[in-house]
């Protein structure tokens, strides 16, 4: 079914990507992520000593600080916070540097439309420039679900305030391996099919989300492609500068 | 190995609540072998869950005796009596051991220029520090603001409340309901237990009655002045009901390896990290599925699954709210 968005992208199309990395000297990782108008910055310091009060000695601690663009802190960001600590401490490898406190702080440059996904997939860019110890990288995107039962990857603000619904993904990164592909099936599925967080705004009915949730599996793989291409990039340096 | 023989050496001597607290996983894995929990539920299975109605007011402390036992009850008296003793709408629920006050209190005020026919509704999640060790007063606990915000997120896009009913003269006057929830004893499944208490006290809301006065102001209408003949017409005839339209009811499940257990208790959802809470609405549309991350991945066929749970425990849920409902219509 043919449908008419804004700004003239077909239903599956997703926004144009940028990622630079080590935007801030400061910082240990940093990178400056973008999907359409969408911007976030982040950052990563660590890891540092000791950890916080409740947690884990024997585990390596993670803190995320989500700043918005305009406004105090408040219960969104918190929420925001929580989701992106808890895929943090699922994709890192924790027994690596145990007693330790990684903080992360993502900060709002714009936002129009997608803005968790978009801080994720800046998020994960940002560990790995930092060398923070990762089992594999997290790919987020957001499906949105209209009055017609139409599907739409990666909306923009506009877009999200008219739909009917609207979900945020995150999934695995896909993997590239040389193990044979049976081996690295869990219950029977590859890796990247599982979910590793969703949100959900508004009702829709189960099928339309199992749809939404084939649909960003789909569109995930284009992600991680993209992510593979501008992480190997930076490490083909000019031998000649070697001393 | 000689740590493993250590370890099952040390757990065949100890005492079972002492290798229950040296080694949770292992206490609660050994369970799941056997398909049962250390409560004897099954995998599927959430805890007995109450509801009662009105219990912030002064009328029914006498119900506030019946359902607590112990040193708690003290503590809720004089919190119910004193806090909320004149709220328009409240519920009490307990799913097992976590216990949820859920307070309602009407407000007239403008409405906004964007929907001048629309009233409002500002929810606000409490956790005192009564309600766990792990809560300590000042700080407020990030689960708090978190859930907060999950219980706003819900009750508005279910649809559950029409915000045009809330209105009392067009682009003049509308009611801004207050919703706030007490967390009392927190023991796992906390949102369940919230969205459960809050929809209970929406059942219960009685909108007071409320006139317009000579200054073109909203007054409240008293219940000594109603059996006298009033001056004014009332705005809103009788105390009136919201209309509920299908409300939503949640699920709480816990994802260890390939086991899913509904309805977690405090403990195992501590030891166990990956949590999903799916709300259905009583057409069972699916209002949220909320997974925030966790070292378990949800493959499609554990979310149906989780979703059929869910389906289950509506049905469950309904009953106990109507007959809770039913129950407070005899009183």
């Amino acid at each position: 079914m043919e449908v008419d968005r804004k700004d003239g992208r077909t239903a599956n199309q997703l926004r144009p990507l940028t990622c630079s990395r080590n935007v801030l000297n400061r910082a240990h990782g940093s990178v400056s992520w973008s999907q359409g108008e969408t911007k976030v910055l982040a950052a990563v310091y660590g890891p540092n000593a000791g950890t916080k009060k409740n947690e884990n000695p024997e585990k390596a601690c993670f803190e995320v600080i989500w700043k918005p663009k305009t406004g105090h802190v408040g219960k969104a960001e918190k929420e925001y916070e929580m989701i992106l600590k808890r895929t943090v401490q699922s994709i890192c490898v924790l027994n690596v540097h145990p007693n330790t406190t990684t903080s992360i702080i993502i900060q709002v440059v714009n936002d129009d439309g997608a803005l968790l996904p978009c801080a994720l997939n800046a998020l994960c860019v940002a560990l790995v420039d930092a060398g923070i110890p990762l089992k594999h990288l997290a790919v987020a995107i957001c499906c949105c679900l209209a009055d017609s039962g139409d599907i739409l990857l990666d909306p923009s603000k506009l877009e999200e305030q008219i739909m009917k619904a609207y979900v945020y993904l995150i999934f695995p990164n896909s993997t590239l391996s040389v193990l044979p592909e049976e081996s690295l099936k869990v219950i029977g599925e590859p890796m990247e099919h599982g979910l590793i967080a969703s949100s959900t705004h508004g009702v829709m009915s189960v099928d339309d989300y199992i749809g939404c949730l084939e649909r960003g599996r789909a569109a995930t793989a284009k992600l991680s492609d993209f992510l593979r291409r501008r992480l190997q990039s930076q490490f083909q340096i000019d031998p000649s500068k070697l001393g | 190995m000689t740590a493993a023989n250590g370890l099952s050496d040390l757990s065949s001597e100890m005492e079972v609540d002492a290798f229950r607290r040296l080694f949770p996983l292992r206490y609660h894995e050994q369970h799941l072998l056997k398909s049962v929990r250390p409560d004897a539920r099954k995998l599927g299975s959430a805890r007995d869950t109450t509801v009662a109605l009105g219990l912030a007011n002064s009328t029914d402390q006498l119900l506030l005796y019946y359902l607590f036992s112990g040193v708690v009850q003290t503590y809720i008296c004089i919190f119910a009596a004193g806090a909320v003793a004149s709220a328009d709408g409240s519920a009490l629920a307990k799913i097992g051991s976590t216990t949820m006050l859920a307070a309602i209190k009407m407000e007239v005020m403008t409405p906004t220029v964007e929907s001048p026919d629309e009233g409002s509704l500002a929810i606000e999640f409490h956790m005192p520090p009564i309600c766990s060790p792990l809560v300590r007063p000042g700080r407020p606990a990030d689960v708090a603001s978190v859930i907060s915000k999950q219980l706003s997120d819900t009750i508005l896009s279910s649809g559950m409340i029409d915000l045009k009913e809330l209105c009392l003269v067009g682009g003049k006057a509308a009611w801004m309901a207050y919703l706030d929830i007490y967390c009392l004893d927190a023991d796992g499944a906390l949102f369940d237990a919230a969205l459960l208490s809050a929809v209970a006290a929406f059942s219960h809301l009685n909108i007071p009655v409320v006139s317009l006065n000579d200054d073109g102001r909203i007054v409240l209408v008293s219940e000594d002045t109603v059996q006298l003949k009033l001056e004014k017409e009332p705005v809103n005839t009788e105390k009136r009901k919201l209309k509920l339209n299908s409300p939503p009811f949640s699920l709480t499940c816990i994802l260890h390896k390939n086991y899913i257990l509904a309805d977690p208790i405090a403990e195992e959802e501590s030891i166990m990290e990956t949590v999903v809470t799916v709300v259905l609405d009583s057409s069972y549309q699916l209002v949220s599925l909320y997974k925030p991350g966790g070292p378990i991945l949800g493959h499609t066929s554990i979310i149906q699954d989780c979703v059929a749970l869910a389906r289950q425990r509506v049905k469950e849920l309904q009953n106990v709210l109507n007959e809770a409902i039913s129950d407070m219509e005899i009183d």
